[in-house]
């Protein structure tokens, strides 16, 4: 049986070192994707593009915007000189903020009345513009509170501030949004080699009439099958290996946890995945028709619904149980959970169990059906 | 002693009988020939024999094991090769040798052993590291037929081996057929060519899923047409036979080429006749007029043309 199984797993190989079109699929298109949504995606905001519309031309003001540039969240683009400037600059997207000053700000701050300062923010990208408007309270803020201590101290006296705010970031300290979305990325990548992979192999056979020959040899079901999956188990390894050797590379994404726990969480989302697969290759009749179920079954559940990029949290109900179709959501977790926290299995226990029920399903769906089309032929 | 028994195999796909009753034996180390039109049946009766399709009833016994109850035995025990040559394109020829000799669990010496001669009957000594695809069709023929039987089995089946692909190709390939069959091996053929019926030591002919008559050559040719056949050539042939089929005496029938073949349903007409009728009456010149044997054409169409008007 061994025997049978890895000539099936060698001729898969070979066949596989022959076609182009297949290798290319498999090791560029991971490349392509990280490199993609490592450096194009970036949910990190930083650099905003601020113009400064300062009536006022006041040491404060100075001093105010100062505080804001000397980061590298805001990049001053320019001052404002009148107000119908203001309108053009935010329409034409040179700034993304407009902060302005009245003209009576100092005479108010020394004479101690309230002044209030106009932030003008871009709205069309609500993420950033709510990023933009935290940065901008916690700025002002601390130039708020800097006065106060000023103002205290010509009067003698200390500033007491009851609670002082002391956020510290675990896992992923700078919250590099890369670093977040690399996990996600290699689920989607391996889901998507992982199927394309399997479902046009075995369509392939069953496309040229090569299977006939196959149903006619004493090889069983079960043994075709592991030997097909044997090759592309490896091949996805490697895949993964190599998102994480460029994601070290680039990104400098640490494994903090255990290598033995991620091979077999990744085994296990693998059986998953493959599983579905081999599903698609029962109910495709050409590659094809493989090509696009693989695609619309791996692809774009992976990256919409895996909470690789949107928080699965945030969803509708009904969203949050459809993300069950997809196994790259119960990976993601447990990819963070090794790769981001360290965290040992009993941080993911679950989802390898949930993995384990839905490769089984697929697995027995595929036998039904393929029992069932058998009688047919 | 028999290779194959089959009885009242039958498969129906819904209400549609695909074959519907067959009964029949091979004896061990003959050729079979397997004849009907498409759709026929033959495909989906040799589907059955070689344990790929379940029948809805009847049984077989392929090489003692029986098609319901142990068909992974039968697998094991047969070869197969259909008209679509299932070899890898994208492999070489000892890679596709490979395969199936790793398929049936062949290795080490007898590995060795049979990929020489595989190599040998597909004329592919020294060109080992060829890719499958880039071999004429006629080759490609007898590799498949080479790693079809690579595990030696008693009983082979070819379905349709010989479509496509040229008269000397062919004729190579019955050799390799003979070749087989004189060790000892059993070839079960369908085939469209009436001539390579002729090399089969027994036939069987298959209508609409039934079984239509069974024989060797020369008993198909004698015990279904009891009727003389004779073979007229004029200088009008479409003519002719228009004025033939008004004729009582005249059965059925075809053309050949230049040639028209009427079988007689009246032992007294003779091929004076024939001229009469159609020179002296109507002017045509006829050149030639002869009492054949019949060819199994004349006989397959006979019997296909009798149970199609049965059926209707």
């Amino acid at each position: 049986m061994l025997n049978r199984i890895f000539a099936i797993a060698k001729k898969e190989l070979k066949q596989l070192s022959r076609d182009t079109r297949m290798l290319f699929i498999i090791f560029f298109f991971p490349v392509v994707l990280l490199i993609i949504f490592g450096y194009a995606i970036n949910f990190d905001v930083k650099h905003i593009k601020i113009a400064v519309y300062d009536q006022d031309k006041s040491d404060y003001t100075r001093e105010y915007v100062n505080g804001l540039i000397s980061s590298e969240y805001f990049d001053l683009i320019t001052y404002v000189q009148d107000e119908s400037e203001i309108k053009r600059l935010l329409d034409e997207k040179i700034v993304q903020v407009v902060v302005v000053f009245p003209n009576d700000l100092s005479r108010k701050l020394l004479s101690k009345q309230e002044v209030k300062v106009q932030y003008l923010i871009d709205g069309v990208d609500g993420t950033t513009a709510s990023a933009i408007q935290n940065y901008v309270n916690a700025a002002t803020y601390s130039y708020s509170i800097k006065l106060t201590k000023e103002y205290l101290a010509v009067t003698g006296k200390n500033l007491y501030v009851p609670i002082d705010l002391q956020p510290r970031f675990w896992f992923n300290p700078e919250l590099q949004s890369t670093k977040f979305l690399i996990p996600g990325l290699m689920g989607m990548i391996l889901i998507v080699t992982a199927v394309i992979s399997i479902s046009l192999s075995i369509v392939r056979e069953k496309e040229r009439g090569t299977i006939e020959q196959i149903n006619v040899s004493p090889l069983s079901s079960f043994e075709f099958i592991l030997g097909k999956t044997i090759p592309y188990i490896f091949i996805s390894l490697i895949n993964a290996t190599i998102v994480l050797v460029a994601g070290y590379i680039l990104f400098g994404l640490v494994i903090k946890g255990d290598l033995f726990l991620l091979l077999f969480g990744t085994l296990t989302f693998l059986f998953a995945a493959l599983g579905l697969g081999i599903f698609i290759s029962t109910v495709a009749d050409s590659q094809q028709v493989a090509f696009q179920a693989a695609n619309v079954t791996s692809l774009l559940p992976s990256f919409m619904l895996s909470g690789f990029i949107f928080p699965i949290e945030t969803m509708p109900t009904a969203i949050q149980v459809l993300t069950n179709v997809t196994p790259a959501k119960f990976y993601v977790v447990i990819l963070r959970a090794i790769l981001l926290r360290g965290a040992g299995i009993s941080a993911f226990w679950d989802q390898l169990i949930y993995l384990g029920i839905f490769g089984t399903v697929f697995i027995t769906l595929a036998i039904i059906v393929d029992k069932r089309s058998k009688g047919k032929q | 002693m028999n290779s194959i028994e089959v009885n009242n195999l039958t498969k129906k796909f819904g209400d549609f009988a695909a074959v519907d009753n067959v009964n029949f034996t091979v004896k061990q180390g003959e050729i079979f020939g397997f004849l009907g039109a498409n759709g026929a049946g033959k495909s989906t009766t040799i589907r059955m024999l070689i344990g790929v399709l379940e029948p809805t009833s009847g049984d077989a016994l392929v090489g003692g094991y029986s098609i319901m109850k142990q068909p992974e035995m039968v697998k094991k025990n047969i070869g197969y090769m259909s008209q679509k040559f299932s070899l890898y394109n994208d492999l070489t020829v000892a890679e596709n040798i490979r395969f199936y000799a790793g398929v049936y669990g062949l290795d080490g010496k007898k590995y060795q052993e049979r990929k020489k001669w595989v190599l040998k009957v597909a004329n592919l000594e020294n060109m080992e590291n060829t890719l499958t695809s880039s071999l004429p069709g006629g080759i490609k023929q007898r590799l498949a037929l080479g790693t079809a039987v690579i595990h030696e089995p008693k009983i082979v089946f070819l379905d349709e081996p010989t479509s496509g692909v040229d008269p000397v190709s062919r004729r190579n390939f019955w050799d390799l057929i003979n070749d087989l069959s004189a060790g000892g091996t059993t070839v079960l053929v369908t085939t469209h060519y009436l001539d390579e019926a002729e090399f089969c030591n027994d036939i069987i002919l298959i209508n609409a899923g039934k079984l239509v008559a069974q024989g060797n050559s020369k008993e198909l040719k004698t015990n279904y047409i009891k009727n003389p056949i004779l073979e007229i050539e004029t200088d009008k042939t479409v003519d002719s036979l228009e004025i033939l089929e008004k004729e009582k005496w005249v059965g059925e029938t075809s053309i050949f080429g230049n040639y028209i073949h009427v079988i007689l349903n009246d032992d007294t007409i003779t091929e004076k006749n024939i001229i009469q009728l159609l020179q002296e009456q109507n002017g045509i010149k006829v050149k030639r007029v002869e009492r054949i044997v019949p060819t199994l054409e004349d006989v397959f169409i006979h019997l296909i043309e009798k149970d199609n008007k049965q059926n209707a």
